[in-house]
C-alpha cells in the first residue's frame, strides 16, 4: 500500500510541477503582450492576414461546392447527358455543328438496346422566343421539348397542372408547362391551367408549372431566366431544333457501364466506322463532379501554399520581434533568473508568448476570415450565398498558428532559457 | 576555488578561500575592483559554481546541484540587492516585490497579500501602485530589499546597496539594513565604501582572490587606526 501511496504522490507532485509551471509562464507571457501592446499587434499582422485569407479561400470553395451539389440534387448524380461533338481528329474533324446535330431516329430503340439505363428523354432546343399571353408579352424564353421520361430524369415536381404524358407526345399535342416566374411575368392566374399562350403563330394549352430550376448560372448574366417546355415532337413545329438527350443509369454503380451501352449504341446509329472518334459525348454528372472536385482540391492546395507562405512570413517577423524582446530584456531575464525562475520558467514563459501570440493572431484572423466571407456572400453577382467557413478550417487555421509560434518561439526561447544570469545582469 | 578561463589563461578569481558565516551576521566584503568580491558574492548568492571546493549553506551541499536545483535555493534561501536596483521598469511595485513568489513553489496563491505586507514593512506602504519611474532612487531601493525579503530568505545579498544613492538616502538604507538586522536577517555586503562597511558586525577584506583580513568591526576599526598611524609616522 505504501510504495504505491509514495508513486501517487510523486505523479501529483511532477503534475502539480507542471500546472505550476504553466499558470505562472501564462500569466507573465499575457502580462509582456499587454505590456506591449502595439508591439504585438503589429507581430501578429503576418498570421492574421494569413489565417484570415486562408478561412476566405475555404468559405468561398465549401459555397461553391454546396451550390454545385443542390443544382446536382435536382439533376440527380446518376444523370447522363448526351450531346453532339465535332470530333479533334478523324474524317469529320471540319465538319460545322449543324452536320453533326442528332436526329430523333438515332436515338430510337435505346432503351431495349442498353439494359442499364432506366430513362431517356430526348429534348430539343429552339432558342430563345417571344411567348405572349393576352396583351403581355415576354422575350427570351427558353423553350424546349421534352419528352415524358423528362420528369423521372429531372427532379423538377410539376407543383400544378399534370405532366406529359406519352399521349402527348404521339398526338404531336399543343401544350405546355411553364415555370413560376414566366406565369408571373405574363401576369397569369396563380391556377393557370388550361390557359392558352402564344408562341409565334402557334398557340400552346397550359398543361402544368414546373417548378424553376435553382439559380446558378456562374458567369451567366444575371437576368431573369424563363422556361418553357413543350412535347418534343411539337417542338419540330416552331422549327429544326437543336438535340441532346438526357438519361438516367439504374443505378450509381452501372453508370459507367450505361454509359459505355450508350456509346455502343450511338455509334452503330450514327455509322461511326470502328478506329474513328465519336461525334457525341456521353457525360455523366458523377464524371463533372469528380472533376470539379479535382479542381476544388489544386485550389485549396495553391490557396493553402500561398496562405503557407504568409504564415511562415508572419512567422519570421514573430520571431523577429521575439529575438529583439530576449535581447532587450536581457537584464530581466538575469534578475528573474536570479531570484529563482528555472530554465523551464523562462523556456515556457517566451513560448507561451509566442504561441500566444500566434492563437490571439488565429482568432483576430478567423474573425477576419468570417467579415470576409459574409462580404462574399453578399455581392450578389457572385452568387456564393452559401458560403461559410467549416468547422474543420477553423481547427486548421489554429493548429497551424500554433505550429508557427511553437517553430519561431523556439529559436528566441532557447536563447533566453540559455542566458547566465551573472552575464545577463551585467549586460548594458 | 573559482578558476575562470580567458582564452589559453586560467585566472583564479578565488583561491583558497575558506569562509564561515553563522545565522543572523552581519558582514561587509571589501576589497578594491578585481579583488574576488564579486566572484564570492556569486558563488555565494548560487549564481555561480565553484570549480574547485565545496559551498555549503543551511548545511546543505550545493556543489553538486543542478542548475533547477540552484534556481530552487535561490529562490527559497537568498534575497538579492544590486546596485542599479533592477526593477522591472514596466511594473509597478507591488509586482516587482511579488515577484519572486511567481517562481517559489507555493507562494503564487498569496503573493499580493505577501507582497504588500513587505511593502509595509520597507515603510512604502502608500507607494505599492507606483512605478520606477514615479520612485526616488532611495524608495526603488528599498522595493528592491522588500523584493529580495518576500521569500524569507537565509541570506540577504546587496551588491553595493548605496552606489548609486546620495549620502543622506544610503543612510536611510543602511538604517533600514540595519534594523533587518535586528530582526534576526542574516546580511551580506559587497561594498568599497568605509562608511557603509561600518554598519557591519564582521568586516572581511580581500585582494587578488584572497581573504585579507577577517575581522570583528571593532577589531578592524582598531586596525585602521594602527595603520593610519604608522601611516601617519611614515609621512611625517
Amino acid at each position: 500500500m505504501k510504495p504505491v501511496l509514495t508513486i501517487l504522490k510523486t505523479i501529483l507532485g511532477i503534475f502539480l510541477a507542471f500546472f505550476r509551471l504553466f499558470y505562472q509562464s501564462i500569466y507573465l507571457a499575457l502580462g509582456q503582450i499587454w505590456v506591449n501592446k502595439t508591439r504585438s499587434v503589429l507581430t501578429t499582422l503576418g498570421i492574421v492576414i494569413g489565417v484570415a485569407s486562408v478561412t476566405a479561400v475555404i468559405a468561398a470553395l465549401t459555397g461553391l461546392k454546396a451550390k454545385i451539389l443542390t443544382q446536382v440534387e435536382t439533376l440527380g448524380t446518376n444523370t447522363i447527358f448526351i450531346s453532339p461533338r465535332v470530333p479533334d481528329r478523324g474524317r469529320l474533324q471540319h465538319a460545322g455543328w449543324w452536320q453533326m446535330r442528332f436526329r430523333p431516329e438515332q436515338m430510337d430503340g435505346l432503351l431495349d438496346h442498353c439494359p442499364s439505363v432506366e430513362a431517356l428523354s430526348r429534348m430539343g432546343g429552339v432558342g430563345w422566343r417571344t411567348v405572349k399571353y393576352g396583351e403581355q408579352s415576354v422575350d427570351r424564353v427558353e423553350v424546349q421539348g421534352i419528352e415524358p421520361d423528362f420528369h423521372k430524369i429531372e427532379h423538377r415536381p410539376v407543383v400544378l397542372g399534370r405532366v406529359f404524358s406519352p399521349i402527348d407526345d404521339m398526338q404531336v399535342r399543343q401544350v405546355c408547362l411553364i415555370d413560376p416566374k414566366l406565369r408571373d411575368k405574363l401576369r397569369l392566374d396563380r391556377d393557370c391551367i388550361g390557359e392558352t399562350v402564344r408562341i409565334g403563330y402557334h398557340a400552346f394549352r397550359i398543361a402544368g408549372v414546373i417548378e424553376s430550376r435553382p439559380q446558378m448560372n456562374f458567369g451567366e448574366s444575371s437576368q431573369e431566366r424563363y422556361e418553357l417546355f413543350v412535347p418534343f415532337k411539337t417542338l419540330e413545329k416552331l422549327g429544326e431544333p437543336f438535340m441532346w438527350a438526357m438519361a438516367t443509369g439504374k443505378s450509381a454503380e452501372t453508370l459507367e457501364e450505361a454509359q459505355a451501352e450508350i456509346k455502343f449504341f450511338l455509334r452503330r446509329t450514327r455509322t461511326i466506322r470502328p478506329g474513328e472518334p465519336d461525334t457525341f459525348r456521353v457525360e455523366s454528372l458523377q464524371s463533372a463532379l469528380e472533376t470539379f472536385n479535382k479542381i476544388a482540391v489544386i485550389v485549396t492546395m495553391v490557396a493553402g501554399g500561398i496562405v503557407g507562405i504568409s504564415l511562415l512570413v508572419g512567422g519570421v517577423g514573430i520571431m523577429n520581434i521575439m529575438l529583439v524582446s530576449v535581447s532587450e530584456r536581457t537584464r530581466e531575464i538575469g534578475l528573474r533568473k536570479a531570484v529563482g525562475a528555472k530554465r523551464s520558467a523562462i523556456l515556457t514563459q517566451f513560448m507561451i508568448e509566442s504561441v500566444t501570440l500566434c492563437f490571439v493572431g488565429g482568432l483576430v484572423g478567423v474573425g477576419f476570415g468570417q467579415l470576409l466571407t459574409m462580404a462574399i456572400a453578399n455581392i450578389p453577382q457572385v452568387k456564393l450565398d452559401l458560403a461559410h467557413i467549416p468547422l474543420w478550417a477553423i481547427g486548421l487555421s489554429f493548429s497551424f498558428a500554433g505550429i508557427v509560434g511553437i517553430v519561431f518561439g523556439m529559436v528566441p526561447a532557447i536563447k533566453a532559457a540559455r542566458l547566465d544570469p551573472i552575464e545577463a545582469l551585467r549586460h548594458e | 576555488m573559482r578558476v575562470y578561463k580567458v582564452g589559453v589563461e586560467r585566472i583564479h578569481a578565488l583561491d583558497g578561500v575558506s569562509l564561515e558565516l553563522r545565522e543572523n551576521e552581519y558582514v561587509a566584503i571589501m576589497g578594491p575592483s578585481g579583488s574576488g568580491k564579486s566572484t564570492l558574492m556569486n558563488v555565494l548568492g548560487c549564481l555561480d559554481r565553484v570549480t574547485g571546493g565545496c559551498y555549503e549553506l543551511d548545511g546543505q551541499n550545493t556543489t553538486g546541484m543542478s542548475d533547477a536545483a540552484l534556481a530552487r535555493v535561490r529562490n527559497e534561501r537568498i534575497g538579492f540587492v544590486f546596485q542599479s536596483f533592477e526593477l522591472l521598469s514596466r511594473s509597478n511595485a507591488l509586482r516587482n516585490v511579488e515577484m519572486p513568489l511567481i517562481y517559489s513553489r507555493d507562494g503564487w496563491w498569496s503573493r499580493r497579500k505577501r507582497a504588500t505586507e513587505m511593502l509595509q514593512r520597507v515603510g512604502l506602504g502608500d507607494r505599492i501602485k507606483h512605478r520606477p519611474n514615479q520612485l526616488s532612487g532611495g524608495e526603488k531601493q528599498r522595493v528592491a530589499i522588500a523584493r529580495a525579503m518576500i521569500c524569507n530568505p537565509s541570506i540577504l545579498l546587496a551588491d553595493e546597496p548605496t552606489g548609486n544613492l546620495d549620502s543622506k538616502t544610503s543612510e536611510d538604507i543602511l538604517a533600514l539594513f540595519d534594523q533587518l538586522y535586528a530582526e534576526g536577517q542574516t546580511i551580506i555586503l559587497v561594498t568599497h565604501e568605509e562608511s557603509v562597511a561600518r554598519h557591519a558586525r564582521r568586516i572581511i577584506r580581500m585582494k587578488d582572490g584572497r581573504i585579507f583580513t577577517d575581522l570583528t568591526a571593532e577589531e578592524d576599526q582598531a586596525r585602521r587606526l594602527d595603520l593610519t598611524a604608522v601611516l601617519g609616522k611614515v609621512t611625517k
